[in-house]
């Protein structure tokens, strides 16, 4: 079964983490621009890392036969540094049309301040601008208003719901935001966000409409293989194979694809040009051998559940 | 020069992309004019988006009248969006100098942008300018960033000097790049690059490895040199190398 994790900071992974998604089925990631764990304090900082998403790390995960796309955007905690995001504002722009950028994001609200609020909203009508998807984090306090208030705001600013991925959902906004029309996005990530236990109870519930699973696997304590062990979890609890398939793989697909950058043929079909430059191709697809949760190191062994 | 190579390029992407062929000439015209540089942005994030990635399908003369326009010059193994890329940055007309404008760009490309800024290198002007940022292009992770400055270029053999002409035949020697497609390997050989290159053979065979046989290529005028046919024989002596393989 081929993967996508529509949500995985590999700038802060190693490449044990590039192989062991590769050799689980990992076939296309998505790398959100997001906050690194400290503040940056320079603007020049930021542009570098935006280069680096859409250049460097690409490079590197290609080189593990991963497809690399990411998504562009200032988050909601360096909104709060006014000169700083001010800064980034006016580099955004030319970096959302970059290759393999498949939306705005992540941005939405941290602490829901009057400046996350500013930029989340200005980054709202650059993505219309565009006519590119936006992912929004959701916050981790308040969490519930939080996420409504998200979706208003991208109602007020003319989003189309079916354009918007509504990211780190759990059992208590989830169905909000599908009934509204959102994708619904779940980040399996142990402790703060949510277990694939859980998960897999969700998809019992609600099917595999809409909604995306992610690993959002960072500098933190989280889990590189989450979409993984998400799907095979759920096809041993006896979801559907379909639905396992539309929730790791096609609902990612189809919503970061309206940028026009995401393509399937990406992996199956690499277009010579990219074989000869940059991408080595998946051993996986290359070899047909089935996709094994394996990786090098105690750490990840036996540790199927992710709670 | 320049205008040769840019009405070269033109005329290779319309008849490559002909339904595209009236926004690339309006979009040129504006940068032509002196537009803001945020059009010339845009233009090089949507030139893949309207035109495509294909390679540029060209014929021998094509690459008849490259060589004409700048000597050396071999489009092959380009693509039609980084033709476009290229064509931009020759057409577009800036109070800013050419060198300040490249690094600009190169700052926040993407790769396969960055694959085309430098691949252009030998269609620019000023290219003494552009030292610094040669310097970054060859320094890159990216092999294929390090390719398109090393490969099929004549920027290289043109303007560097010695050592910064050794250090990207040794650095494509340790990133696994073919010599070969090096212009000027042979012409540009130098004594000081044989003498590196023998010592870089010693270093693979102490360790159990192989050299590829074209690092020979620029030893071969020099094998002869008292600096170096000692450490030759001793390689011949030892198996590592052959007497046909210097000749």
């Amino acid at each position: 079964m081929m993967f996508i994790d529509p949500h995985a900071h590999m700038i802060s992974r190693t490449t044990d983490d590039y192989e062991a998604m590769a050799a689980a089925g990992v076939v296309a990631l998505i790398e959100p621009a997001f906050w690194v764990g400290q503040p940056r304090t320079y603007v020049g900082t930021y542009v570098d890392y935006l280069s680096s998403i859409v250049g460097w790390e690409r490079f590197r995960a290609s080189q593990f036969g991963i497809r690399h796309y990411c998504t562009v955007g200032l988050n909601s905690k360096e909104a709060n540094n006014e000169e700083l995001a001010e800064g980034v504002m006016e580099w955004l722009p030319r970096f959302a049309l970059k290759e393999g950028v498949v939306a705005i994001g992540e941005i939405g609200y941290d602490e829901q301040t009057a400046l996350e609020d500013k930029y989340f909203r200005l980054q709202l009508a650059l993505a219309k601008e565009l006519n590119l998807p936006v992912m929004v984090h959701t916050p981790h306090r308040d969490k519930k208003r939080g996420t409504s208030r998200s979706m208003d705001v991208c109602e007020e600013m003319g989003l189309d719901p079916s354009m918007v991925i509504i990211d780190h959902n759990n059992e208590e906004t989830v169905a909000e935001a599908l009934q509204r029309g959102y994708w619904a996005g779940f980040s399996i990530y142990p402790s703060t966000k949510m277990g694939n236990v859980r998960m897999v109870e969700l998809l019992k519930q609600y099917g595999g409409e809409r909604i995306i699973v992610d690993s959002a696997c960072d500098w933190g304590i989280s889990d590189c293989l989450g979409v993984a062990k998400t799907a095979q979890l759920a096809l041993q609890s006896g979801i559907p194979p379909e639905t396992v398939h539309k929730v790791c793989y096609q609902n990612a697909l189809d919503a970061y694809g309206q940028s026009g950058q995401m393509n399937e043929q990406d992996w199956l079909n690499p277009p010579p040009i990219d074989q000869r430059t940059v991408y080595e191709g998946n051993s996986i697809l290359r070899g047909g051998r089935d996709p094994k949760i394996e990786a090098p190191g105690e750490r990840r062994a036996g540790q199927m559940l992710i709670e | 020069m320049t205008e040769t190579a840019a009405r070269l390029l033109s005329n290779w992407i319309v008849a490559q992309v002909p339904q595209h062929a009236d926004w690339l000439t309006q979009s040129l015209e504006g940068l032509a004019q002196g537009a803001p540089d945020r059009d010339l942005y845009i233009f090089l994030g949507l030139a893949p988006r309207k035109l495509g990635k294909a390679d540029l399908v060209l014929n021998a003369a094509d690459l008849a009248n490259a060589n004409a326009a700048r000597a050396g010059w071999s489009p092959s193994g380009w693509s039609v969006d980084g033709a476009a890329r290229v064509l931009a940055l020759l057409t577009a007309t800036s109070n800013r100098p050419f060198a300040e404008r490249f690094k600009d760009l190169r700052r926040t490309s993407d790769v396969a942008e960055m694959i085309a800024l430098y691949r252009g290198l030998p269609l620019y002007p000023e290219p003494e300018a552009l030292d610094f940022e040669v310097g970054e292009g060859l320094r890159s992770n990216i092999r294929a960033v390090f390719e398109a400055i090393a490969h099929h270029n004549p920027f290289p053999q043109d303007h560097f000097d010695d050592h910064r002409w050794n250090h990207m035949i040794l650095k494509a020697l340790f990133v696994g790049s073919e010599l070969s497609p090096i212009l000027g390997l042979r012409e540009r050989a130098n004594l000081e690059l044989a003498r590196i290159l023998v010592d870089y053979a010693e270093e693979r065979w102490a360790a159990g490895r192989a050299v590829t046989e074209e690092l020979w290529i620029p030893v071969r005028p020099f094998a002869d040199d008292p600096a170096i046919r000692d450490k030759l024989a001793d390689a011949i002596g030892k198996g590592h190398l052959t007497e046909e393989g210097l000749l």
